[in-house]
């Protein structure tokens, strides 16, 4: 099961973060410093899947910003790794470069997408009609 | 009041903020506009007002005020206001706050809403964060709505329902007859969501597991149906189609078939053509793949199948990616204690990934390596790893330091190299190592008797240059008091001997004494290490005396207790010191997790490395015979302890410690030589190996101690030669009566003169009719040899009832303790 969904600038300011699990607010920037400050700092070398307390952090860097995805043990990492990339292609072919200001579609998508932690549509197509 | 801002100036707003606080501004400012906004009841800028709130909320900012406004937004009719509304509610709202509660009726009217788009926002919302009621209320119309032809909202209403399931798992079986029909939809969508609700209850209810299991055909075809189906521009991801729904139905399979035969027998077929068939050039593939391996382990498939998994993970290991080597690692680590073989042909492959540059990938190959060495490969595999230790970050060391020692343990190939290998650790990762690990080796070390003279040697010269390891100290000080006559006498037959004089050798125990850097128990170690030289050196004895009392005012309390103690056995009890100061015996192999009872031999010597105090098992004997105390009201009985003498040495210590008071004991434990380990110095004999019953004097008549209600409890006598004050009396008990009798407890109680010790009954049921006995045995110390007197107490259950019984027995007969 998906835990949350983080966009963060190379600064490491959140630009996106989305959670299917509650977590107060204080906890969440506390949550958010730290998971940006493992995946900053590890080089292109190192694998992208790291472990972080009781669950795994799956992230992909895209030019100047990184996509993290935090998971439970029962998640397929690789599959995720994919799901990443292919959210943001849906992103790249709707809107001609990733911009923060569509943030609030990107919303959109998520919740109608991203259900409850679960991938539902992965259509493309689909989801550029949303 | 000018209309507010758009949620897109406020975004490039904030971007041009350069600091922190200057943000923080920008949002306080604007937070106030939306709320005098807010109260102004604005219809047609609330949802612009409740976009920008959660924009801010997502940045991490508190945004509560803005719940109620998503609730009006929910309300009204128009499609934008109730999308923002809805979406507002998914952020803000979750079971915690009341409010939610609201929510229940609008989303009801909207689930049955005309417009599948409003259904479906309701559906989302509902999926997101429903509470348990909202659920229950709710789950009706989800139901309903899972049953349409409308694909669209199906998947949406099964994801639905998967949250309603998670939140209130009685509701399960309400969904069970909607389920019928969703794998045979076209649409890939509801597919997956489908496939994701079946592996939802699946994993909650072992019921529908089974009730599911009739499915598995389904599923094969449609994974089958995927794979060689052609290009579909819907569904293509890299050239695979639909590679999500390919691992979910995988995994739904791995559920399914977990424990059961002909499920798995099904899947062995699709399972092979997804291995072979599936393109690995792309990360795509390689996710499919680890799926099915990992599917492949878990259930009962055939062996051809796991090997082929294996190999695949093989190839995985050779990939130049990170990510599939991480991934092949994590599951080879799964699979090692199964498919061990197989898993052992990439034995070098993984030991290269122990210099890959990646920390988990390190850590992976690490555990791995640990798992994979046994006897054929110990030394190839302990070269690799000691290397790694060399170069490891210092997390790993400690578990790398411990693995090691593990497994050199277990594999030894000599005894030379399992020191060598102890050594090069030691020197190498020496603060690291942990604490349970000195202990072990110095049993270790004791064992290797033909070896002592080439240890103590070389751990001499490994802290001469440096002694802040402090483990290494610890070994090496303990080594030195032991053997330091071997090393000064130059005797070494595996290594040119070096020529050390008893000065050289005080000089480095002392200044490990002196040094900054040593812990506490380091000393300890080392001014117990040059006392024990004290009877091994010859010439050098005034220095130690010398050492010994300046310490008899350290600071450290440990130390100081120590140095008192030795000046005390200089001074006044010098006949004994040698027999204290004797060599260690060879210890009984414990297991590594034990407590310290391996240094509990000797208690004069190491009573500081004893950790352990007397373990509570010697609470607990003492509770029950509190009752016997009680009933006996007199101060000459001493409690009985009926098992685990455990308690004993340390408390025999205890005694001796006590030097300088007086000593309660009488001189004959204190001087026994070599006691054994955890024993009883006085009842040494009765618990060797040696049998119990060799040493008899002639016959002692056997007495009848109790004999009432159709229990007889008969008492037969042995004497031991080696010690004659103790007496050897086993019980047996018997029941006459025609009913058996249950949880037969038998204790004793002595006069304080003597001592008792109960062993282990042979059962608590004593058979009726005298068809059996119940044995125990009693172990009687009389070193005054006074007449044996015995207060018995007899607990039963008996013809239902429980039955207790106090008596005395005086009638033992006098061969029995003169």
């Amino acid at each position: 099961m998906i835990k949350f969904f983080l966009m963060v600038n190379k600064q490491g300011q959140t630009r996106l973060s989305r959670y299917y699990e509650h977590v107060e607010i204080n906890k969440r920037t506390v949550l958010e410093a730290e998971v940006i400050k493992n995946c900053l700092s590890r080089s292109k070398d190192e694998c992208s899947f790291v472990e972080y307390k009781d669950f795994k952090l799956v992230y992909r860097q895209y030019a100047a910003l990184f996509i993290v995805v935090g998971i439970d043990q029962t998640e397929n990492e690789m599959a995720v790794y994919e799901l990443i990339h292919n959210f943001v292609e849906v992103l790249d072919k709707y809107f001609s470069r990733v911009v923060s200001e569509t943030l609030n579609l990107l919303q959109n998508i998520f919740s109608l997408s991203k259900l409850g932690g679960s991938v539902i549509s992965e259509n493309k197509s689909k989801e550029k009609n949303i | 009041m000018p209309a507010p801002i758009r949620l897109r100036e406020l975004i490039r707003t904030i971007r041009t903020a350069r600091t922190q606080a200057e943000e923080r501004e920008m949002i306080q400012k604007e937070c106030a506009a939306i709320r005098s906004s807010f109260r102004e009841e604005d219809n047609t800028y609330r949802c612009r007002n409740v976009a920008k709130l959660l924009y801010m909320h997502m940045l991490g900012y508190p945004a509560h005020f803005g719940q109620l406004e998503c609730l009006k937004l929910i309300a009204s009719q128009k499609f934008t206001d109730k999308r923002i509304g809805y979406l507002g509610a998914m952020l803000l709202l979750d079971e915690r706050q009341d409010v939610h509660l609201l929510m229940t009726n609008c989303i009801k009217n909207d689930l049955n809403h005309s417009t599948q788009y409003v259904q479906g926002l309701a559906l989302c919302t509902l999926g997101c964060m429903g509470s348990s009621e909202m659920c229950r209320d709710l789950a009706g119309e989800v139901e309903k709505l899972l049953k349409t032809s409308n694909s669209y909202l199906r998947k949406k209403a099964a994801l639905c329902a998967v949250h309603v399931i998670r939140k209130v798992p009685e509701l399960m079986e309400m969904f069970l007859p909607a389920t019928k029909n969703l794998l045979n939809e076209k649409n890939h969508g509801v597919l997956h969501t489908s496939v994701v609700l079946l592996t939802e209850m699946c994993e909650r209810s072992p019921d529908m597991l089974a009730h599911f299991r009739k499915l598995v055909p389904q599923l094969v075809r449609i994974l089958k149906n995927l794979i060689m189906s052609g290009y579909s521009p819907e569904h293509d991801v890299s050239g695979i189609s639909d590679p999500f729904l390919q691992v979910r139905i995988l995994r739904l399979l791995r559920i399914l078939g977990r424990n059961d035969d002909d499920s798995s027998e099904a899947m062995n077929d699709i399972l092979a053509q997804v291995a072979t068939n599936t393109e690995t050039s792309k990360n795509v593939g390689n996710a499919i793949l680890y799926e099915t391996v990992l599917t492949i382990m878990d259930i009962k498939s055939e062996s051809g199948l796991r090997v082929l998994a294996i190999n695949i993970l093989g190839r995985f290991l050779l990939n130049n990616d990170k990510n599939i080597r991480y991934v092949a690692l994590t599951s080879l680590l799964k699979t090692v204690q199964t498919d061990h073989n197989a898993v052992q042909r990439h034995r070098s492959t993984i030991v290269d990934c122990l210099k890959d540059l990646d920390v988990s990938i390190k850590r992976r190959a690490m555990e791995l390596s640990f798992a994979l060495v046994n006897g054929n490969n110990v030394r190839g595999m302990m070269k690799e790893l000691l290397y790694f230790l060399d170069s490891c970050e210092p997390e790993f060391k400690a578990d790398c330091a411990s693995g090691i020692f593990l497994a050199a343990e277990k594999y030894a190939p000599s005894k030379r190299w399992h020191i060598d290998t102890i050594m090069r650790v030691l020197t190498t990762a020496g603060s690291y190592v942990r604490d349970d690990a000195v202990p072990n080796l110095i049993q270790l070390i004791t064992n290797s008797v033909e070896m002592h003279a080439y240890t103590v040697q070389r751990l001499y010269k490994a802290i001469l240059g440096d002694y802040s390891q402090q483990p290494l100290v610890q070994v090496a000080s303990w080594c030195i008091g032991e053997y330091g006559d071997l090393l000064v006498s130059g005797q070494c037959e595996e290594e040119e001997p070096i020529q050390v004089t008893e000065d050289e050798v005080l000089d480095i125990l002392e200044s490990v004494l002196i040094s900054n850097m040593s812990a506490s128990v380091t000393r300890g170690y080392a001014l117990t290490a040059i006392m024990k030289l004290s009877t091994r050196f010859t010439c050098t004895v005034n220095r130690i005396k010398k050492v010994v009392s300046i310490y008899g005012s350290s600071i450290d309390v440990e130390l100081q207790q120590r140095a008192v103690e030795y000046n005390a056995l200089f001074k006044k009890y010098d006949h004994m010191r040698p027999a204290l100061l004797e060599r260690m015996p060879v210890m009984e192999k414990v297991t590594t997790n034990g407590p310290a009872e391996i240094v509990q031999t000797n208690g004069e010597t190491e009573t500081a490395v004893l950790e352990t105090k007397p373990p509570p098992s010697g609470l607990q004997p003492a509770n029950q015979a509190n009752d016997l105390l009680d009933l006996l009201g007199g101060s000459d009985i001493t409690p009985v302890i009926p098992t685990a003498p455990t308690s004993k040495p340390a408390t025999a210590g205890g005694e001796l410690l006590d030097l300088l008071g007086d000593l309660n004991l009488t001189g004959s434990p204190v001087s026994a030589p070599a006691p054994q380990i955890a024993q009883p110095p006085f009842l040494l004999d009765g618990l060797t190996t040696q049998p119990l019953f060799n040493d008899i004097a002639a016959g002692i008549p056997s007495i009848t101690a109790y004999n009432k209600n159709g229990l007889k409890i008969d008492f037969t006598f042995e004497r031991s030669n080696t010690n004659p004050s103790v007496t050897v009396i086993t019980i047996q008990a018997s029941n006459s009566t025609e009913l058996e009798m249950t949880d037969f407890v038998f204790q004793a109680a002595v006069p304080k003169t003597f001592q008792l010790q109960l062993l282990s009954p042979s059962s608590s049921v004593i058979p009726a009719f005298n068809s059996g006995t119940i044995t125990q045995v009693i172990k009687v110390l009389n070193p005054q040899k006074q007449q044996l007197r015995m207060r018995i107490k007899l607990t039963y259950n008996h013809k239902g009832s429980a039955m207790q019984d106090l008596a005395e027995v005086n009638n033992f007969p006098p061969q029995s303790w003169q």
